[in-house]
């Protein structure tokens, strides 16, 4: 969707090909900087602030995680729709434990250093066991999954309120709220020292996979392109550690670390976010998740029985089982999402991920996961769940009303979906 | 036949049914070493279901396998893999969304030390192959649905051949293919043959069957005709028998 005839059309192309980087990729980060420059312009640059970028990374983080699990889930041709209600199951049960069950029933006390790991355990076992049920069902018992998680759309949510006795749960443990954002993020040092180790990651990996294909004897793409690719990369990574770490603590949240400490605030003293846990979180799920995808034999079946059932049943894979493993990781992301968006909202309320299955198809779809089964990446889903809450916090600064703020995030939805299409027609792949 | 040792494969009076219609009903038939037996028969008669009993796609209601004189266990696809059996069908079984090398490996793959699929293996061990089975063969990055009819099947091939098979089913395996590609397949045939394996072939093309098979098996309406030398019969000993399902007289098997 990127190749709009512009004067060095060719050259352009050619420099792309030699990239090799999907077109597909370029085309969203297109349609997510013109988001970006547009509302930054309407705003008078209040888009673009260390702050906005922040709170938009920690507002994406819960969707952007059970996105990369709905890959999975929509390329086996299959569809979650239970993903908010379970959510919410989880945080419930996660509610329940750390404000009732662990420092009452059991007796820890409020502030133990096993509340927020009990908890947390609690919350992504939970998650995984509804994800495992609902994979036996359609993997074994042949239902629908369409029909599985509709029923446990009702189910799941609802049990989350029986066990909560529909009350709001808080406040939330001390440790566990680290994983929800503003409360918990890793300060300048410990963000560059990490933006660094990525940056490094990154362009072994590049190097690697170079040296890989040379030692085959396979084709390699021009050295100044794999350069190129590494330079967007670490750039990438350490112009995102550059912005956390430009985000400044408050002075009033300074002199409140400083007075639990028993000190006083040096005069000029300033101190810096960096980065957020949780986006720490989403990053480690989204490259562990891009590992499994494409590097191991898990990944290689889900997109063979995406691909072709048949010709996955009939190479000795037992898809069922498959089906099974596929939806218990999607609960488990579910159960990690629970934890970073109770933390973030400081408290368990029943409306917890409501709509949030639309939101989590609707990223994945935007990214380029096909519903018709066997195409889909985890970064495409990441990038669809930040471009839809970038268009939603965008909205929501500009002063959008409410009711137009849906049909526009829905209409962008069914729009993306079409640039597809016609960029498959295009490319010849079928539709 | 008995002076020729121990069958590779005997399927001994199989039958499978589909709600209530027989599909395969009670056939023996069998297979040595260093030999290619043609399935034929009208659609439907039950070739397909046969061999799929012997791959491990289906699933026989009665009836017995021996490998080598041994009785066999085959209850799915991996079990078959064991025996050393490989199938190509009709359908090809390829999942278009991946690649040459991943579809040849696929529930086989190689992998790294730590674990990990080994694709720049794969890919090297892929274009060995297919040097030998397809030279022209270039697109080993593309998903195989960007490929041609013949280069799919040459796709599918590879596979059966690549992990040593010792009994291989082919499945109208020159049905998509123009005549230069029917050629290199024959060829193919020949080349495995001597190589000792075994070869179910289900093939329509009654020309084929003349020139690649040793024994040809007629089934109709799940039932066996019978089975004949192919050098001690005409093709029009064979059409009768694929038509009217009458064995020609005098004729041993």
């Amino acid at each position: 969707m990127t190749d709009a005839a512009t004067p060095s059309g060719v050259k352009k192309t050619s420099f792309f090909k030699a990239l090799e980087l999907d077109t597909r990729l370029l085309g969203m980060i297109g349609a997510f900087v013109l988001i970006c420059v547009v509302f930054n312009v309407i705003t008078d640059g209040r888009f673009l602030t260390a702050r906005n970028i922040f709170n938009l990374s920690i507002q994406t983080v819960s969707v952007a995680i059970m996105a990369t699990g709905m890959v999975f889930v929509i390329v086996t041709r299959h569809i979650d729709l239970s993903v908010g209600a379970v959510l919410a199951m989880c945080s419930a049960v996660m509610g329940v434990l750390q404000v009732w069950l662990l420092p009452q029933t059991l007796g820890l006390g409020i502030g133990h250093p096993l509340v927020a790991p009990l908890t947390i355990i609690g919350g992504l076992l939970t998650g995984t066991l509804i994800g495992a049920l609902n994979g036996w069902l359609i993997g074994y018992q042949r239902i629908p999954a369409f029909i599985v998680t509709l029923g446990g759309l009702l189910i799941w949510r609802n049990f989350g309120w029986y066990l909560s006795d529909g009350q709001t749960l808080g406040p939330l443990d001390q440790h566990f709220m680290l994983f929800g954002g503003i409360e918990g993020t890793l300060g300048t040092m410990l963000s560059w020292a990490l933006g660094v180790v990525f940056a490094v990651a990154a362009v072994w990996a590049i190097w690697r996979a170079r040296a890989a294909r040379i030692q085959h004897e396979f084709p390699v793409k021009p050295i100044w392109a794999e350069v190129t690719m590494m330079g967007i990369a670490v750039a990438a990574i350490l112009g995102l550690t550059a912005i956390y770490n430009a985000y400044e603590m408050p002075i009033g949240r300074l002199k409140r670390m400083f007075a639990e400490r028993g000190e006083v605030m040096p005069e000029g003293f300033t101190a810096s976010y960096g980065m957020p846990i949780s986006v720490l979180i989403l990053v480690i799920v989204a490259v562990s998740m891009t590992v499994l995808a494409r590097r191991t034999r898990l990944g290689r079946y889900i997109f063979a029985a995406g691909g072709n059932p048949d010709a996955a049943e009939l190479s000795g894979i037992n898809t069922r089982l498959l089906t099974v493993k596929i939806f218990a990781l999607m609960g488990f992301l579910c159960g990690l999402s629970a934890v970073v968006a109770q933390a973030r909202l400081a408290n368990h309320a029943n409306d917890i991920g409501t709509l949030d299955e639309l939101r989590v198809i609707a990223a994945a779809v935007i990214g380029g996961t096909a519903l018709a089964g066997g195409i889909g990446t985890i970064y495409g889903a990441v990038l669809g769940a930040i471009i839809m809450q970038s268009l939603q916090s965008g909205m929501a600064m500009v002063g959008v009303d409410a009711p137009f703020q849906n049909i526009i995030v829905g209409a962008v939805l069914v729009f993306a979906v079409w640039i597809d299409i016609q960029y498959r027609k295009r490319t010849g792949e079928k539709v | 036949m008995s002076t020729r040792g121990t069958p590779l494969v005997e399927l001994r009076d199989i039958s499978i049914a589909f709600g209530g219609i027989k599909a395969v009903d009670h056939v023996t038939v069998d297979l040595y070493p260093g030999e290619v037996v043609g399935l034929l028969g009208h659609n439907g008669a039950g070739k397909s279901t046969l061999i799929k009993c012997l791959s491990g796609a289906y699933q026989m209601d009665a009836g017995e396998i021996r490998i080598n004189g041994e009785k066999a266990e085959i209850h799915n696809p991996r079990d078959a893999r064991k025996y050393n059996i490989e199938t190509i069908y009709q359908t090809l079984a390829l999942a278009d969304n991946l690649d040459a090398a991943s579809n040849l490996f696929l529930g086989r793959e190689l992998v790294t030390p730590m674990g990990f699929v080994d694709d720049a293996q794969m890919e090297a061990e892929t274009r060995k192959i297919m040097g030998r089975l397809n030279p022209n063969f270039r697109k080993f990055k593309e998903p195989v649905k960007a490929l041609s009819g013949g280069q799919r099947q040459s796709v599918a091939i590879a596979r059966a051949v690549y992990f040593n098979a010792k009994i291989l089913i082919m499945d109208e395996p020159t049905a998509a293919l123009g005549p230069h590609e029917t050629q290199m397949v024959a060829e193919l045939i020949q080349e495995l043959k001597a190589q000792g394996l075994g070869i179910f072939l289900i093939e329509h093309d009654i020309h084929n069957v003349m020139k690649l098979c040793d024994r040809a098996s007629v089934m109709k309406n799940g039932q066996l005709v019978g089975t004949v030398n192919v050098n001690e019969v005409t093709d029009e000993d064979i059409l009768g028998m694929i038509i009217l399902g009458k064995k020609p007289e005098g004729v041993a098997s």
